[in-house]
């Protein structure tokens, strides 16, 4: 390999480190503002200091029952292994078509004071069985999910 | 009949393991009639799963609600086209609809080869039937289709029982696109199986020459062509049936979806530093492999759950043959690249920075960046349960800070890379090609900023733009001038006849266009706007130049669904321009509601109009309007992407018929010296006709 070549080959190291180290930056940045914590709702109970201050996703079972339209905000409450948390939708886009009583959601948002979890987004997978099965039948599934095959699930389809 | 099909489907598999047996016995007795045989089994495999998808099709179409699939997925009022589609909105469905894509692919592959590369062809069989066999696996065991709905009567004996109806197919579902966009998104996905098979049949048998590189350029450009397809009609759907106003929201299925995209963006490209000059030969290999393996990932992402996301809400047990998969694949690359690597030695090092070949190299360099970034950002949550225990997914924030500036660099090279010249670029070179477009690019950039736009990334993406789009337009300008000084033809013509005479080259400046009109669209986001309100029939809302007054509120019932519809008229400068008729809609079978976006789409603003029906808090209507720029130019961009890829697939004329009896002679025609390669054309049409 001649100079000429080592020297090219130095320069495109180079420009490969500048570029790889500004990628790395940039997602570095990204990840801290979008990071978001996964937790359950009770491990969101227990929590204490400044992991309340995290962006954090939580999942569970909309209560029967429990939502409530107060004045431009959605409050409701989510269960889950018979712990619970109220929530308090405060996002602009309108809630999903699946959101209703028993459907199974996800909230992302933060955790305000007095327990009462803010959330931003929500989604939902709507958990009702359309059709009573026959007996002895592989239980209808929700259409929306696309689940493992019949003999091996079992419950409704959440 | 369910027999019919469920045995169709097992007959494949034993196919299938003969195919993968007899080839492996084949290679190493060297028996033709053995080798003969093993390959007629493989094109076997594609009838016998034709037959079971026919059969599963006809139990959909007859509403045959004894299948558990068919009562899941289907009922009696769907129309037959989306009864059609049904065949692959489910688990079971979807997998069956691979295995018959891959055979399918794979009956070509065979097929149009049975009479030539008589050393490659076994090994690429046995590769195929390999995938098969997997997936085969799955479809009878695992995950069949063709299970039927049973029921215990008194004495313990099972009987069948069909249901009176199903329970429908998800509405979401039921969308024109939707009976296109899975099929192309497969068929790219299973696509890259046939790059990988040659890729890594070549590397086993030590096949000399570069004739194989050919080939898996070829299959990677027709699987890369359905996969920008599916993923430009995913995000089409997704915009046109979401109704969120946005098309991309780096979800893990849209991720999964890209990366093996990126991959195979970047295998095309530097591909040419291979058939050129000889170099990363490695790196090609390993960019097939990977793309492979990724299609794998994908698939196993949206049909398992791993991670959670609008279409892989549901978990199931799939995933751990999936992985399982995954990891003999990746075991049987990196052993046939550790037992044959000195096969894969570089001829050639880099001569100078500018030069093409580092363009390619920045250029992979950055895609890889890219693919690293949304492959890492959508497995996040699994790694990082996996090394702090605690589960933390990242949203659109990471994938836009990181993307966003690699997409801009890579608009750059678009411009650049193509017009300098391999191993060395003078500067008189560079200014000669760039001086006018970078100009032009900087000027339009500075108009902009006077005219208040004032976000840097836009302003990039617009002279960036400017200037590929210019370099693109003085490449054609400079050859058509050649031609028509020679023949007398008008500028026109002779365009048309350069870019017939190297459609590769042509074809790709065409692609590399296409993107740049993608690249402006999204560039468009950076400037939407929404309104959402509450509204009374006579009340109107303004959104940039419009104004949307409420006309009435009404109800539409069908056999599938109950509508409720907003009648708005849309004004501009006082004057009526349109009615829009955004619906809220309740299926009946399934008895799930979905909000249909009205949508008036043109070339420089999309307004996009939802009715998510009567507010809960007052039982007022709702009306949320977003104002969208230039969505409509990724569309566009997509279809001008297409036809470059068609083009730079056909073969070229004059070239073609002189390149013929001098590729017969030489085993190795393009390994020339690099003055010889420009001379005949940088093309090797004539050599790789197998597509």
């Amino acid at each position: 390999m001649d100079a000429r070549k080592k020297d090219a080959r130095k320069k495109f190291v180079i420009g490969s480190l500048v570029i790889i180290a500004t990628l790395v930056v940039l997602a570095y940045v990204g990840y801290t503002q979008s990071k978001t914590y996964y937790h359950t709702i009770s491990e969101v109970g227990a929590m204490q200091g400044s992991i309340l201050q995290q962006r954090m996703r939580v999942s569970g079972n909309v209560r029967d029952g429990s939502i409530q339209h107060v004045d431009g905000r959605v409050d409701f409450v989510l269960e889950e292994e018979g712990k619970t948390m109220p929530v308090s939708y405060i996002g602009t886009d309108p809630l999903p078509d699946t959101f209703k009583d028993g459907a199974q959601a996800l909230v992302e948002g933060h955790l305000a004071s007095g327990g009462r979890f803010q959330a931003e987004e929500i989604q939902a997978k709507c958990a009702s069985k359309y059709q009573a099965a026959p007996p002895g039948a592989a239980p209808a599934q929700n259409p929306g999910q696309t689940m493992a095959n019949p003999t091996s699930s079992s419950g409704n389809g959440s | 009949m369910d027999i019919f099909g469920s045995f169709a489907l097992l007959l494949a598999l034993v196919a299938a393991v003969y195919a993968f047996a007899g080839g492996i016995a084949g290679i190493i007795t060297r028996r033709p009639l053995l080798i003969k045989s093993a390959r007629n089994s493989g094109l076997a495999v594609c009838v016998l799963v034709a037959v079971s998808v026919a059969t599963l099709e006809y139990f959909l179409q007859t509403d045959n609600f004894t299948l558990a699939y068919v009562a899941e997925h289907s009922n009696r009022a769907l129309p037959w086209y989306y009864k059609f589609a049904a065949l692959w909105s489910g688990q079971e469905g979807s997998l069956l609809w691979w295995t018959f894509l891959l055979s399918l692919y794979a009956f070509f592959a065979l097929f149009l080869n049975r009479k030539k590369h008589p050393e490659l062809m076994p090994y690429v069989g046995v590769i195929l039937a390999g995938v098969q066999i997997f997936f085969l696996t799955l479809n009878n065991f695992v995950a069949s289709p063709f299970h039927v709905l049973g029921a215990a009567d008194a004495s313990g004996v099972m009987h069948m029982a069909a249901t009176p109806d199903g329970s429908g197919l998800n509405p979401l579902l039921q969308y024109p696109e939707m009976v296109i966009h899975p099929p192309m998104l497969y068929s790219g996905y299973t696509g890259f199986t046939i790059p990988f098979a040659f890729a890594l049949a070549a590397l086993l048998g030590r096949y000399p020459g570069e004739k194989w590189i050919h080939i898996t350029r070829r299959w990677t450009m027709v699987a890369w062509t359905f996969q920008t397809v599916g993923i430009l009609l995913g995000a089409h759907w997704a915009y046109a049936v979401l109704g969120w106003g946005g098309y991309w929201a780096w979800d893990p299925v849209e991720n999964a979806s890209l990366l093996p995209w990126i991959t195979a963006t970047a295998f095309l490209h530097s591909v040419m530093m291979q058939e050129k000059r000889g170099m990363m030969k490695v790196w090609n290999v390993w960019l097939v492999f990977v793309t492979f393996m990724l299609c794998i990932l994908g698939t196993m992402l949206t049909r398992s759950g791993v991670v959670s996301s609008v279409h892989a809400f549901a978990e199931s047990s799939i995933g751990g043959w999936f992985v399982g998969f995954l990891i003999i694949i990746f075991l049987v690359c990196l052993a046939a690249w550790f037992k044959n690597r000195d096969y894969l030695r570089s001829d050639n090092q880099l001569d100078s920075l500018v030069s093409r070949e580092s363009s390619f190299l920045f250029n992979n360099l950055i895609l890889l960046a890219a693919c690293f970034a949304v492959l890492w950002g959508t497995l996040f949550p699994v790694f990082s349960e996996w090394f702090t225990g605690s589960k933390i997914s990242v949203g659109p924030p990471f994938f836009n800070k990181v993307n966003v500036p690699i997409a801009l660099f890579l608009i750059f090279l678009t411009g650049v890379g193509p017009l300098l010249a391999w191993r060395k670029t003078s500067l008189d070179g560079l200014r000669r090609n760039f001086a006018w477009p970078l100009a032009f690019g900087v000027a339009s950039g500075i108009a902009a900023f006077i005219f208040g736009m004032r976000q840097i990334y836009p302003l990039i993406c617009l002279t960036l733009s400017v200037f590929v789009t210019l370099t693109i337009l003085a490449e054609f300008y400079r050859g058509a001038r050649v031609i028509s000084a020679r023949d007398g033809s008008d500028i026109f013509t002779a365009a048309r006849e350069l870019t017939m005479r190297n459609t590769r080259r042509y074809g790709g400046y065409v692609v590399h266009f296409g993107m740049v009109v993608i690249f402006i669209g999204i560039m468009g986001s950076a400037f939407n706007q929404d309104v959402e309100r509450q509204m009374q029939v006579g009340q109107s809302l303004n959104i940039g130049p419009y104004t949307i007054l409420v006309q009435s509120f009404d109800e539409v019932p069908t056999d599938n669904y109950d509508a409720d519809r907003a009648t708005l008229e849309v004004f501009r400068n006082g004057k009526s321009e349109m009615m829009l008729y955004p619906e809220h809609r309740l299926y009946l079978a399934s008895q799930v509601p979905e909000t249909i976006v009205a949508v008036e789409s043109s070339p420089l603003r999309d307004l996009y109009v939802v009715y998510p029906g009567p507010s809960p808090d007052t039982n007022q209507p709702v009306i949320h309007a977003y104002l969208n720029p230039l969505v409509k130019w990724i569309w566009f961009g997509g279809v001008i992407v297409v036809f470059g890829t068609g083009l730079a697939m056909l073969p070229n004329r004059r070239t073609a018929l002189v390149l013929r009896p001098v590729e017969a002679a030489h085993s190795d025609p393009l390994l020339g010296t690099p003055a010889r390669v420009s001379a005949m054309n940088p093309m090797n049409r004539g050599s790789d006709s197998h597509g």
